[in-house]
């Protein structure tokens, strides 16, 4: 049996470098459908860079990305991988500014994508559905109709986790869903992306380690572009190895 | 479907516009043609080619608008598909003057014959159909801009860089087309024209009519563009202007739909060169000039991008401007006149004329409905 049988997501050996420096150092993980997983670590510990090999944005030096436990990701582009059903939220909220926020959700939902495709096409009654379910989980129903450059700072999260969903992906790939938000915004989008679990498997990328506590999810750190530890929140927070990285020698 | 389309498209600013466009193809030929010369409302037909070819300008900052106001590629090369248009309705027109030329060659072009050529050049066969002419039309700049931005598109070049090729594309052909051998006319380009299907380009009758059918040109461009912005590929291209890697992340590919949009806007500047050339009555390689496209982007700018109408409007006013200014005595100032608009309108006007009138509606109406809310609130018993 091949490792990343039965696996959603499986890294092995991944490193990329940049002009020397190597953001990804021979990384190696396997996610489960249906897991979340929240990663935590340092600045330029390689969380992005991770996600955009995993999203088809960067190419690995080495190392494989098998997806769904047998399609290599390392050929493919944006476009392919996002229609093999992963979906990715920016650490910097990007919706677009000028759709309202229901035009936001119509471009996202699942559909044929291409041109020609596009030119003739409207919402059937079943993606209107959708989309108001969807309003309702991220609680935009009442600014459906409001341009989304108008909407706070907490609200293009939400957003754009709304359009995650609108996506329907196998995989949601969400970095730093709070950064910016108040605390109970934080604690709302806790509770929502448990609610997503349900059906999607997530991987988070976080920095509030309060956040990652409510989520009460297996973490794994990393560090200089490999995984130092892996466990529960408190297991690693108690990481002798964690806390230097933290806190600097 | 495709009328369900053309209703939504429509709102009251492009209901005007298109009002306004028909009532001037059918006024202005009634005010050259049946008011006598004598009473002042008499229109002279030098003034009618003038206005013909500000509308062909205003097709061409049409499509100018579609790319860059509602997908964000900045094109600083449209004249050069603007010029191919007009170079293959020349090419139709040379054909026509058969024996009437200087030379009386029945086949040659004259500049041919001058240059001492013995057979017509293969690339010239054909162009004595009218169909296969306006064939090219559309074609040439349509195949140009098509394997343009196969490459462009898909090595991801985009913003500035993309806007430099572009200019690097359309001097090139100006070198190219200014050379003899390149089989167009070398610096005089094609001209003399007689006949256009058969009538006289010169005729006051054909010259109206030539200028009715611009105006047809732009409503249907204007159309055209309004279905595709108001359609869900619209919203793609917005999209994409908006922020391009989200949308690539969504799962849309990104270059088919810039691709699309590029070559269908090439394929309308071509039809508006074609217009333009039987009406001004010469094309030769200046409209290939880097500082063309880039005015052509001062017109939009000026009228407001991503707005289509205002566009159209930009073309007209800044041509007009340029008429009026060009012809009197502050002529050697036009070109700082030119350039002030266009970092006036860029400091003071950033939406344009008509992108300001939209935002100035949009915020009224923020305000009303706020209004009315209050209005509500204040008629609400209090608790």
């Amino acid at each position: 049996m091949e490792p990343f049988e039965g696996t959603l997501l499986y890294l092995e050996g991944v490193t990329v470098s940049f002009d020397g420096f190597r953001a990804l150092n021979n990384l190696s993980f396997a996610i489960k459908p249906g897991e979340m997983r929240a990663i935590i670590g340092p600045n330029g510990a390689g969380k992005t860079t991770m996600m955009d090999v995993i999203t088809g944005k960067t190419r690995p030096d080495a190392g494989a990305v098998i997806f769904n436990g047998r399609y290599s990701l390392l050929r493919r582009d944006e476009t392919e991988i996002a229609e093999m059903g992963i979906g990715r939220k920016f650490q910097k909220p990007t919706v677009f500014d000028s759709h309202s926020v229901f035009d936001n959700l119509a471009l996202a939902v699942k559909a044929d994508r291409r041109a020609r495709k596009t030119l003739w096409r409207r919402e059937t009654p079943a993606e209107h559905g959708r989309i108001d379910e969807i309003l309702k989980t991220i609680r935009l129903t009442a600014v459906q109709n409001r341009l989304a450059g108008s909407l706070s700072h907490g609200q293009k999260q939400w957003l754009e986790i709304g359009m995650l969903l609108a996506q329907d992906p196998k995989l949601l790939l969400v970095d730093e869903p709070v950064a910016g938000m108040t605390d109970a915004e934080t604690g709302q989008t806790a509770e929502l992306l448990k609610e997503i679990n349900r059906e999607h498997t997530i991987v988070v990328v976080e920095h509030d380690m309060t956040f990652v506590r409510d989520l009460g999810v297996p973490v794994m750190c990393l560090h200089e572009g490999s995984v130092l530890a892996e466990g529960t929140i408190d297991q690693v927070s108690q990481n002798e190895r964690v806390v230097e990285v933290y806190l600097g020698r | 479907m495709s009328s369900h389309l053309l209703v939504r498209s429509l709102d009251r600013g492009a209901a005007i516009f298109l009002v306004v466009v028909a009532a001037a193809a059918l006024l202005v030929p009634v005010f050259n043609l049946v008011v006598p010369p004598t009473a002042s409302l008499h229109l002279p037909t030098y003034v009618v080619a003038l206005f013909g070819k500000y509308v062909c300008y205003a097709i061409l900052a049409l499509s100018i608008d579609l790319i860059w106001g509602y997908c964000g590629i900045l094109s600083l090369g449209h004249g050069a598909f603007f010029a191919l248009g007009g170079y293959a309705m020349g090419m139709y027109l040379m054909r026509q003057i058969g024996t009437r030329g200087v030379y009386a060659n029945p086949i040659l072009p004259d500049f041919m014959v001058f240059l001492n050529w013995k057979e017509l050049p293969v690339y010239w066969y054909g162009f004595q159909h009218f169909p296969y002419a306006a064939l090219m039309v559309v074609l040439a700049p349509g195949v140009l801009a098509f394997v343009f931005g196969w490459f462009a598109f898909r090595s991801r070049v985009t913003g500035v860089y993309l806007s430099i090729i572009t200019q690097a594309m359309t001097y090139a052909l100006m070198l190219g087309f200014f050379r003899n051998n390149f089989g167009f006319g070398g610096n005089n380009g094609l001209t003399d024209f007689k006949d256009f299907l058969g009538f006289n380009v010169q005729a006051e009758t054909t010259r109206n009519v030539l200028f009715s059918l611009s105006c047809v040109a732009l409503m249907l461009g204007f159309l055209v563009c309004r279905g595709i912005v108001a359609s869900k590929l619209g919203k793609v291209l917005i999209a994409i202007r908006d922020a391009e890697a989200r949308t690539r992340f969504l799962g849309y590919r990104v270059e088919s739909y810039k691709l699309f949009v590029f070559t269908l806007s090439a394929c309308m500047a071509g039809i508006a060169g074609a217009l333009y050339v039987p009406q001004v009555g010469i094309i030769n390689p200046s409209e290939f000039a880097p500082g063309n496209s880039i005015e052509a982007v001062i017109w939009v700018a000026v009228g407001g991008r991503g707005t289509l109408t205002g566009a159209a409007l930009g073309a007209v006013l800044v041509n007009y401007a340029k008429t009026y200014f060009t012809s009197g005595a502050l002529a050697p100032y036009w070109l700082f006149m030119l350039g002030s608009l266009f970092i006036g309108v860029t400091l003071f006007l950033p939406r344009g004329v008509v992108g300001t009138l939209h935002h100035w509606t949009a915020l009224r109406r923020v305000k009303l409905s706020a209004a009315a809310e209050d209005g509500v609130a204040a008629a609400l018993p209090a608790e």
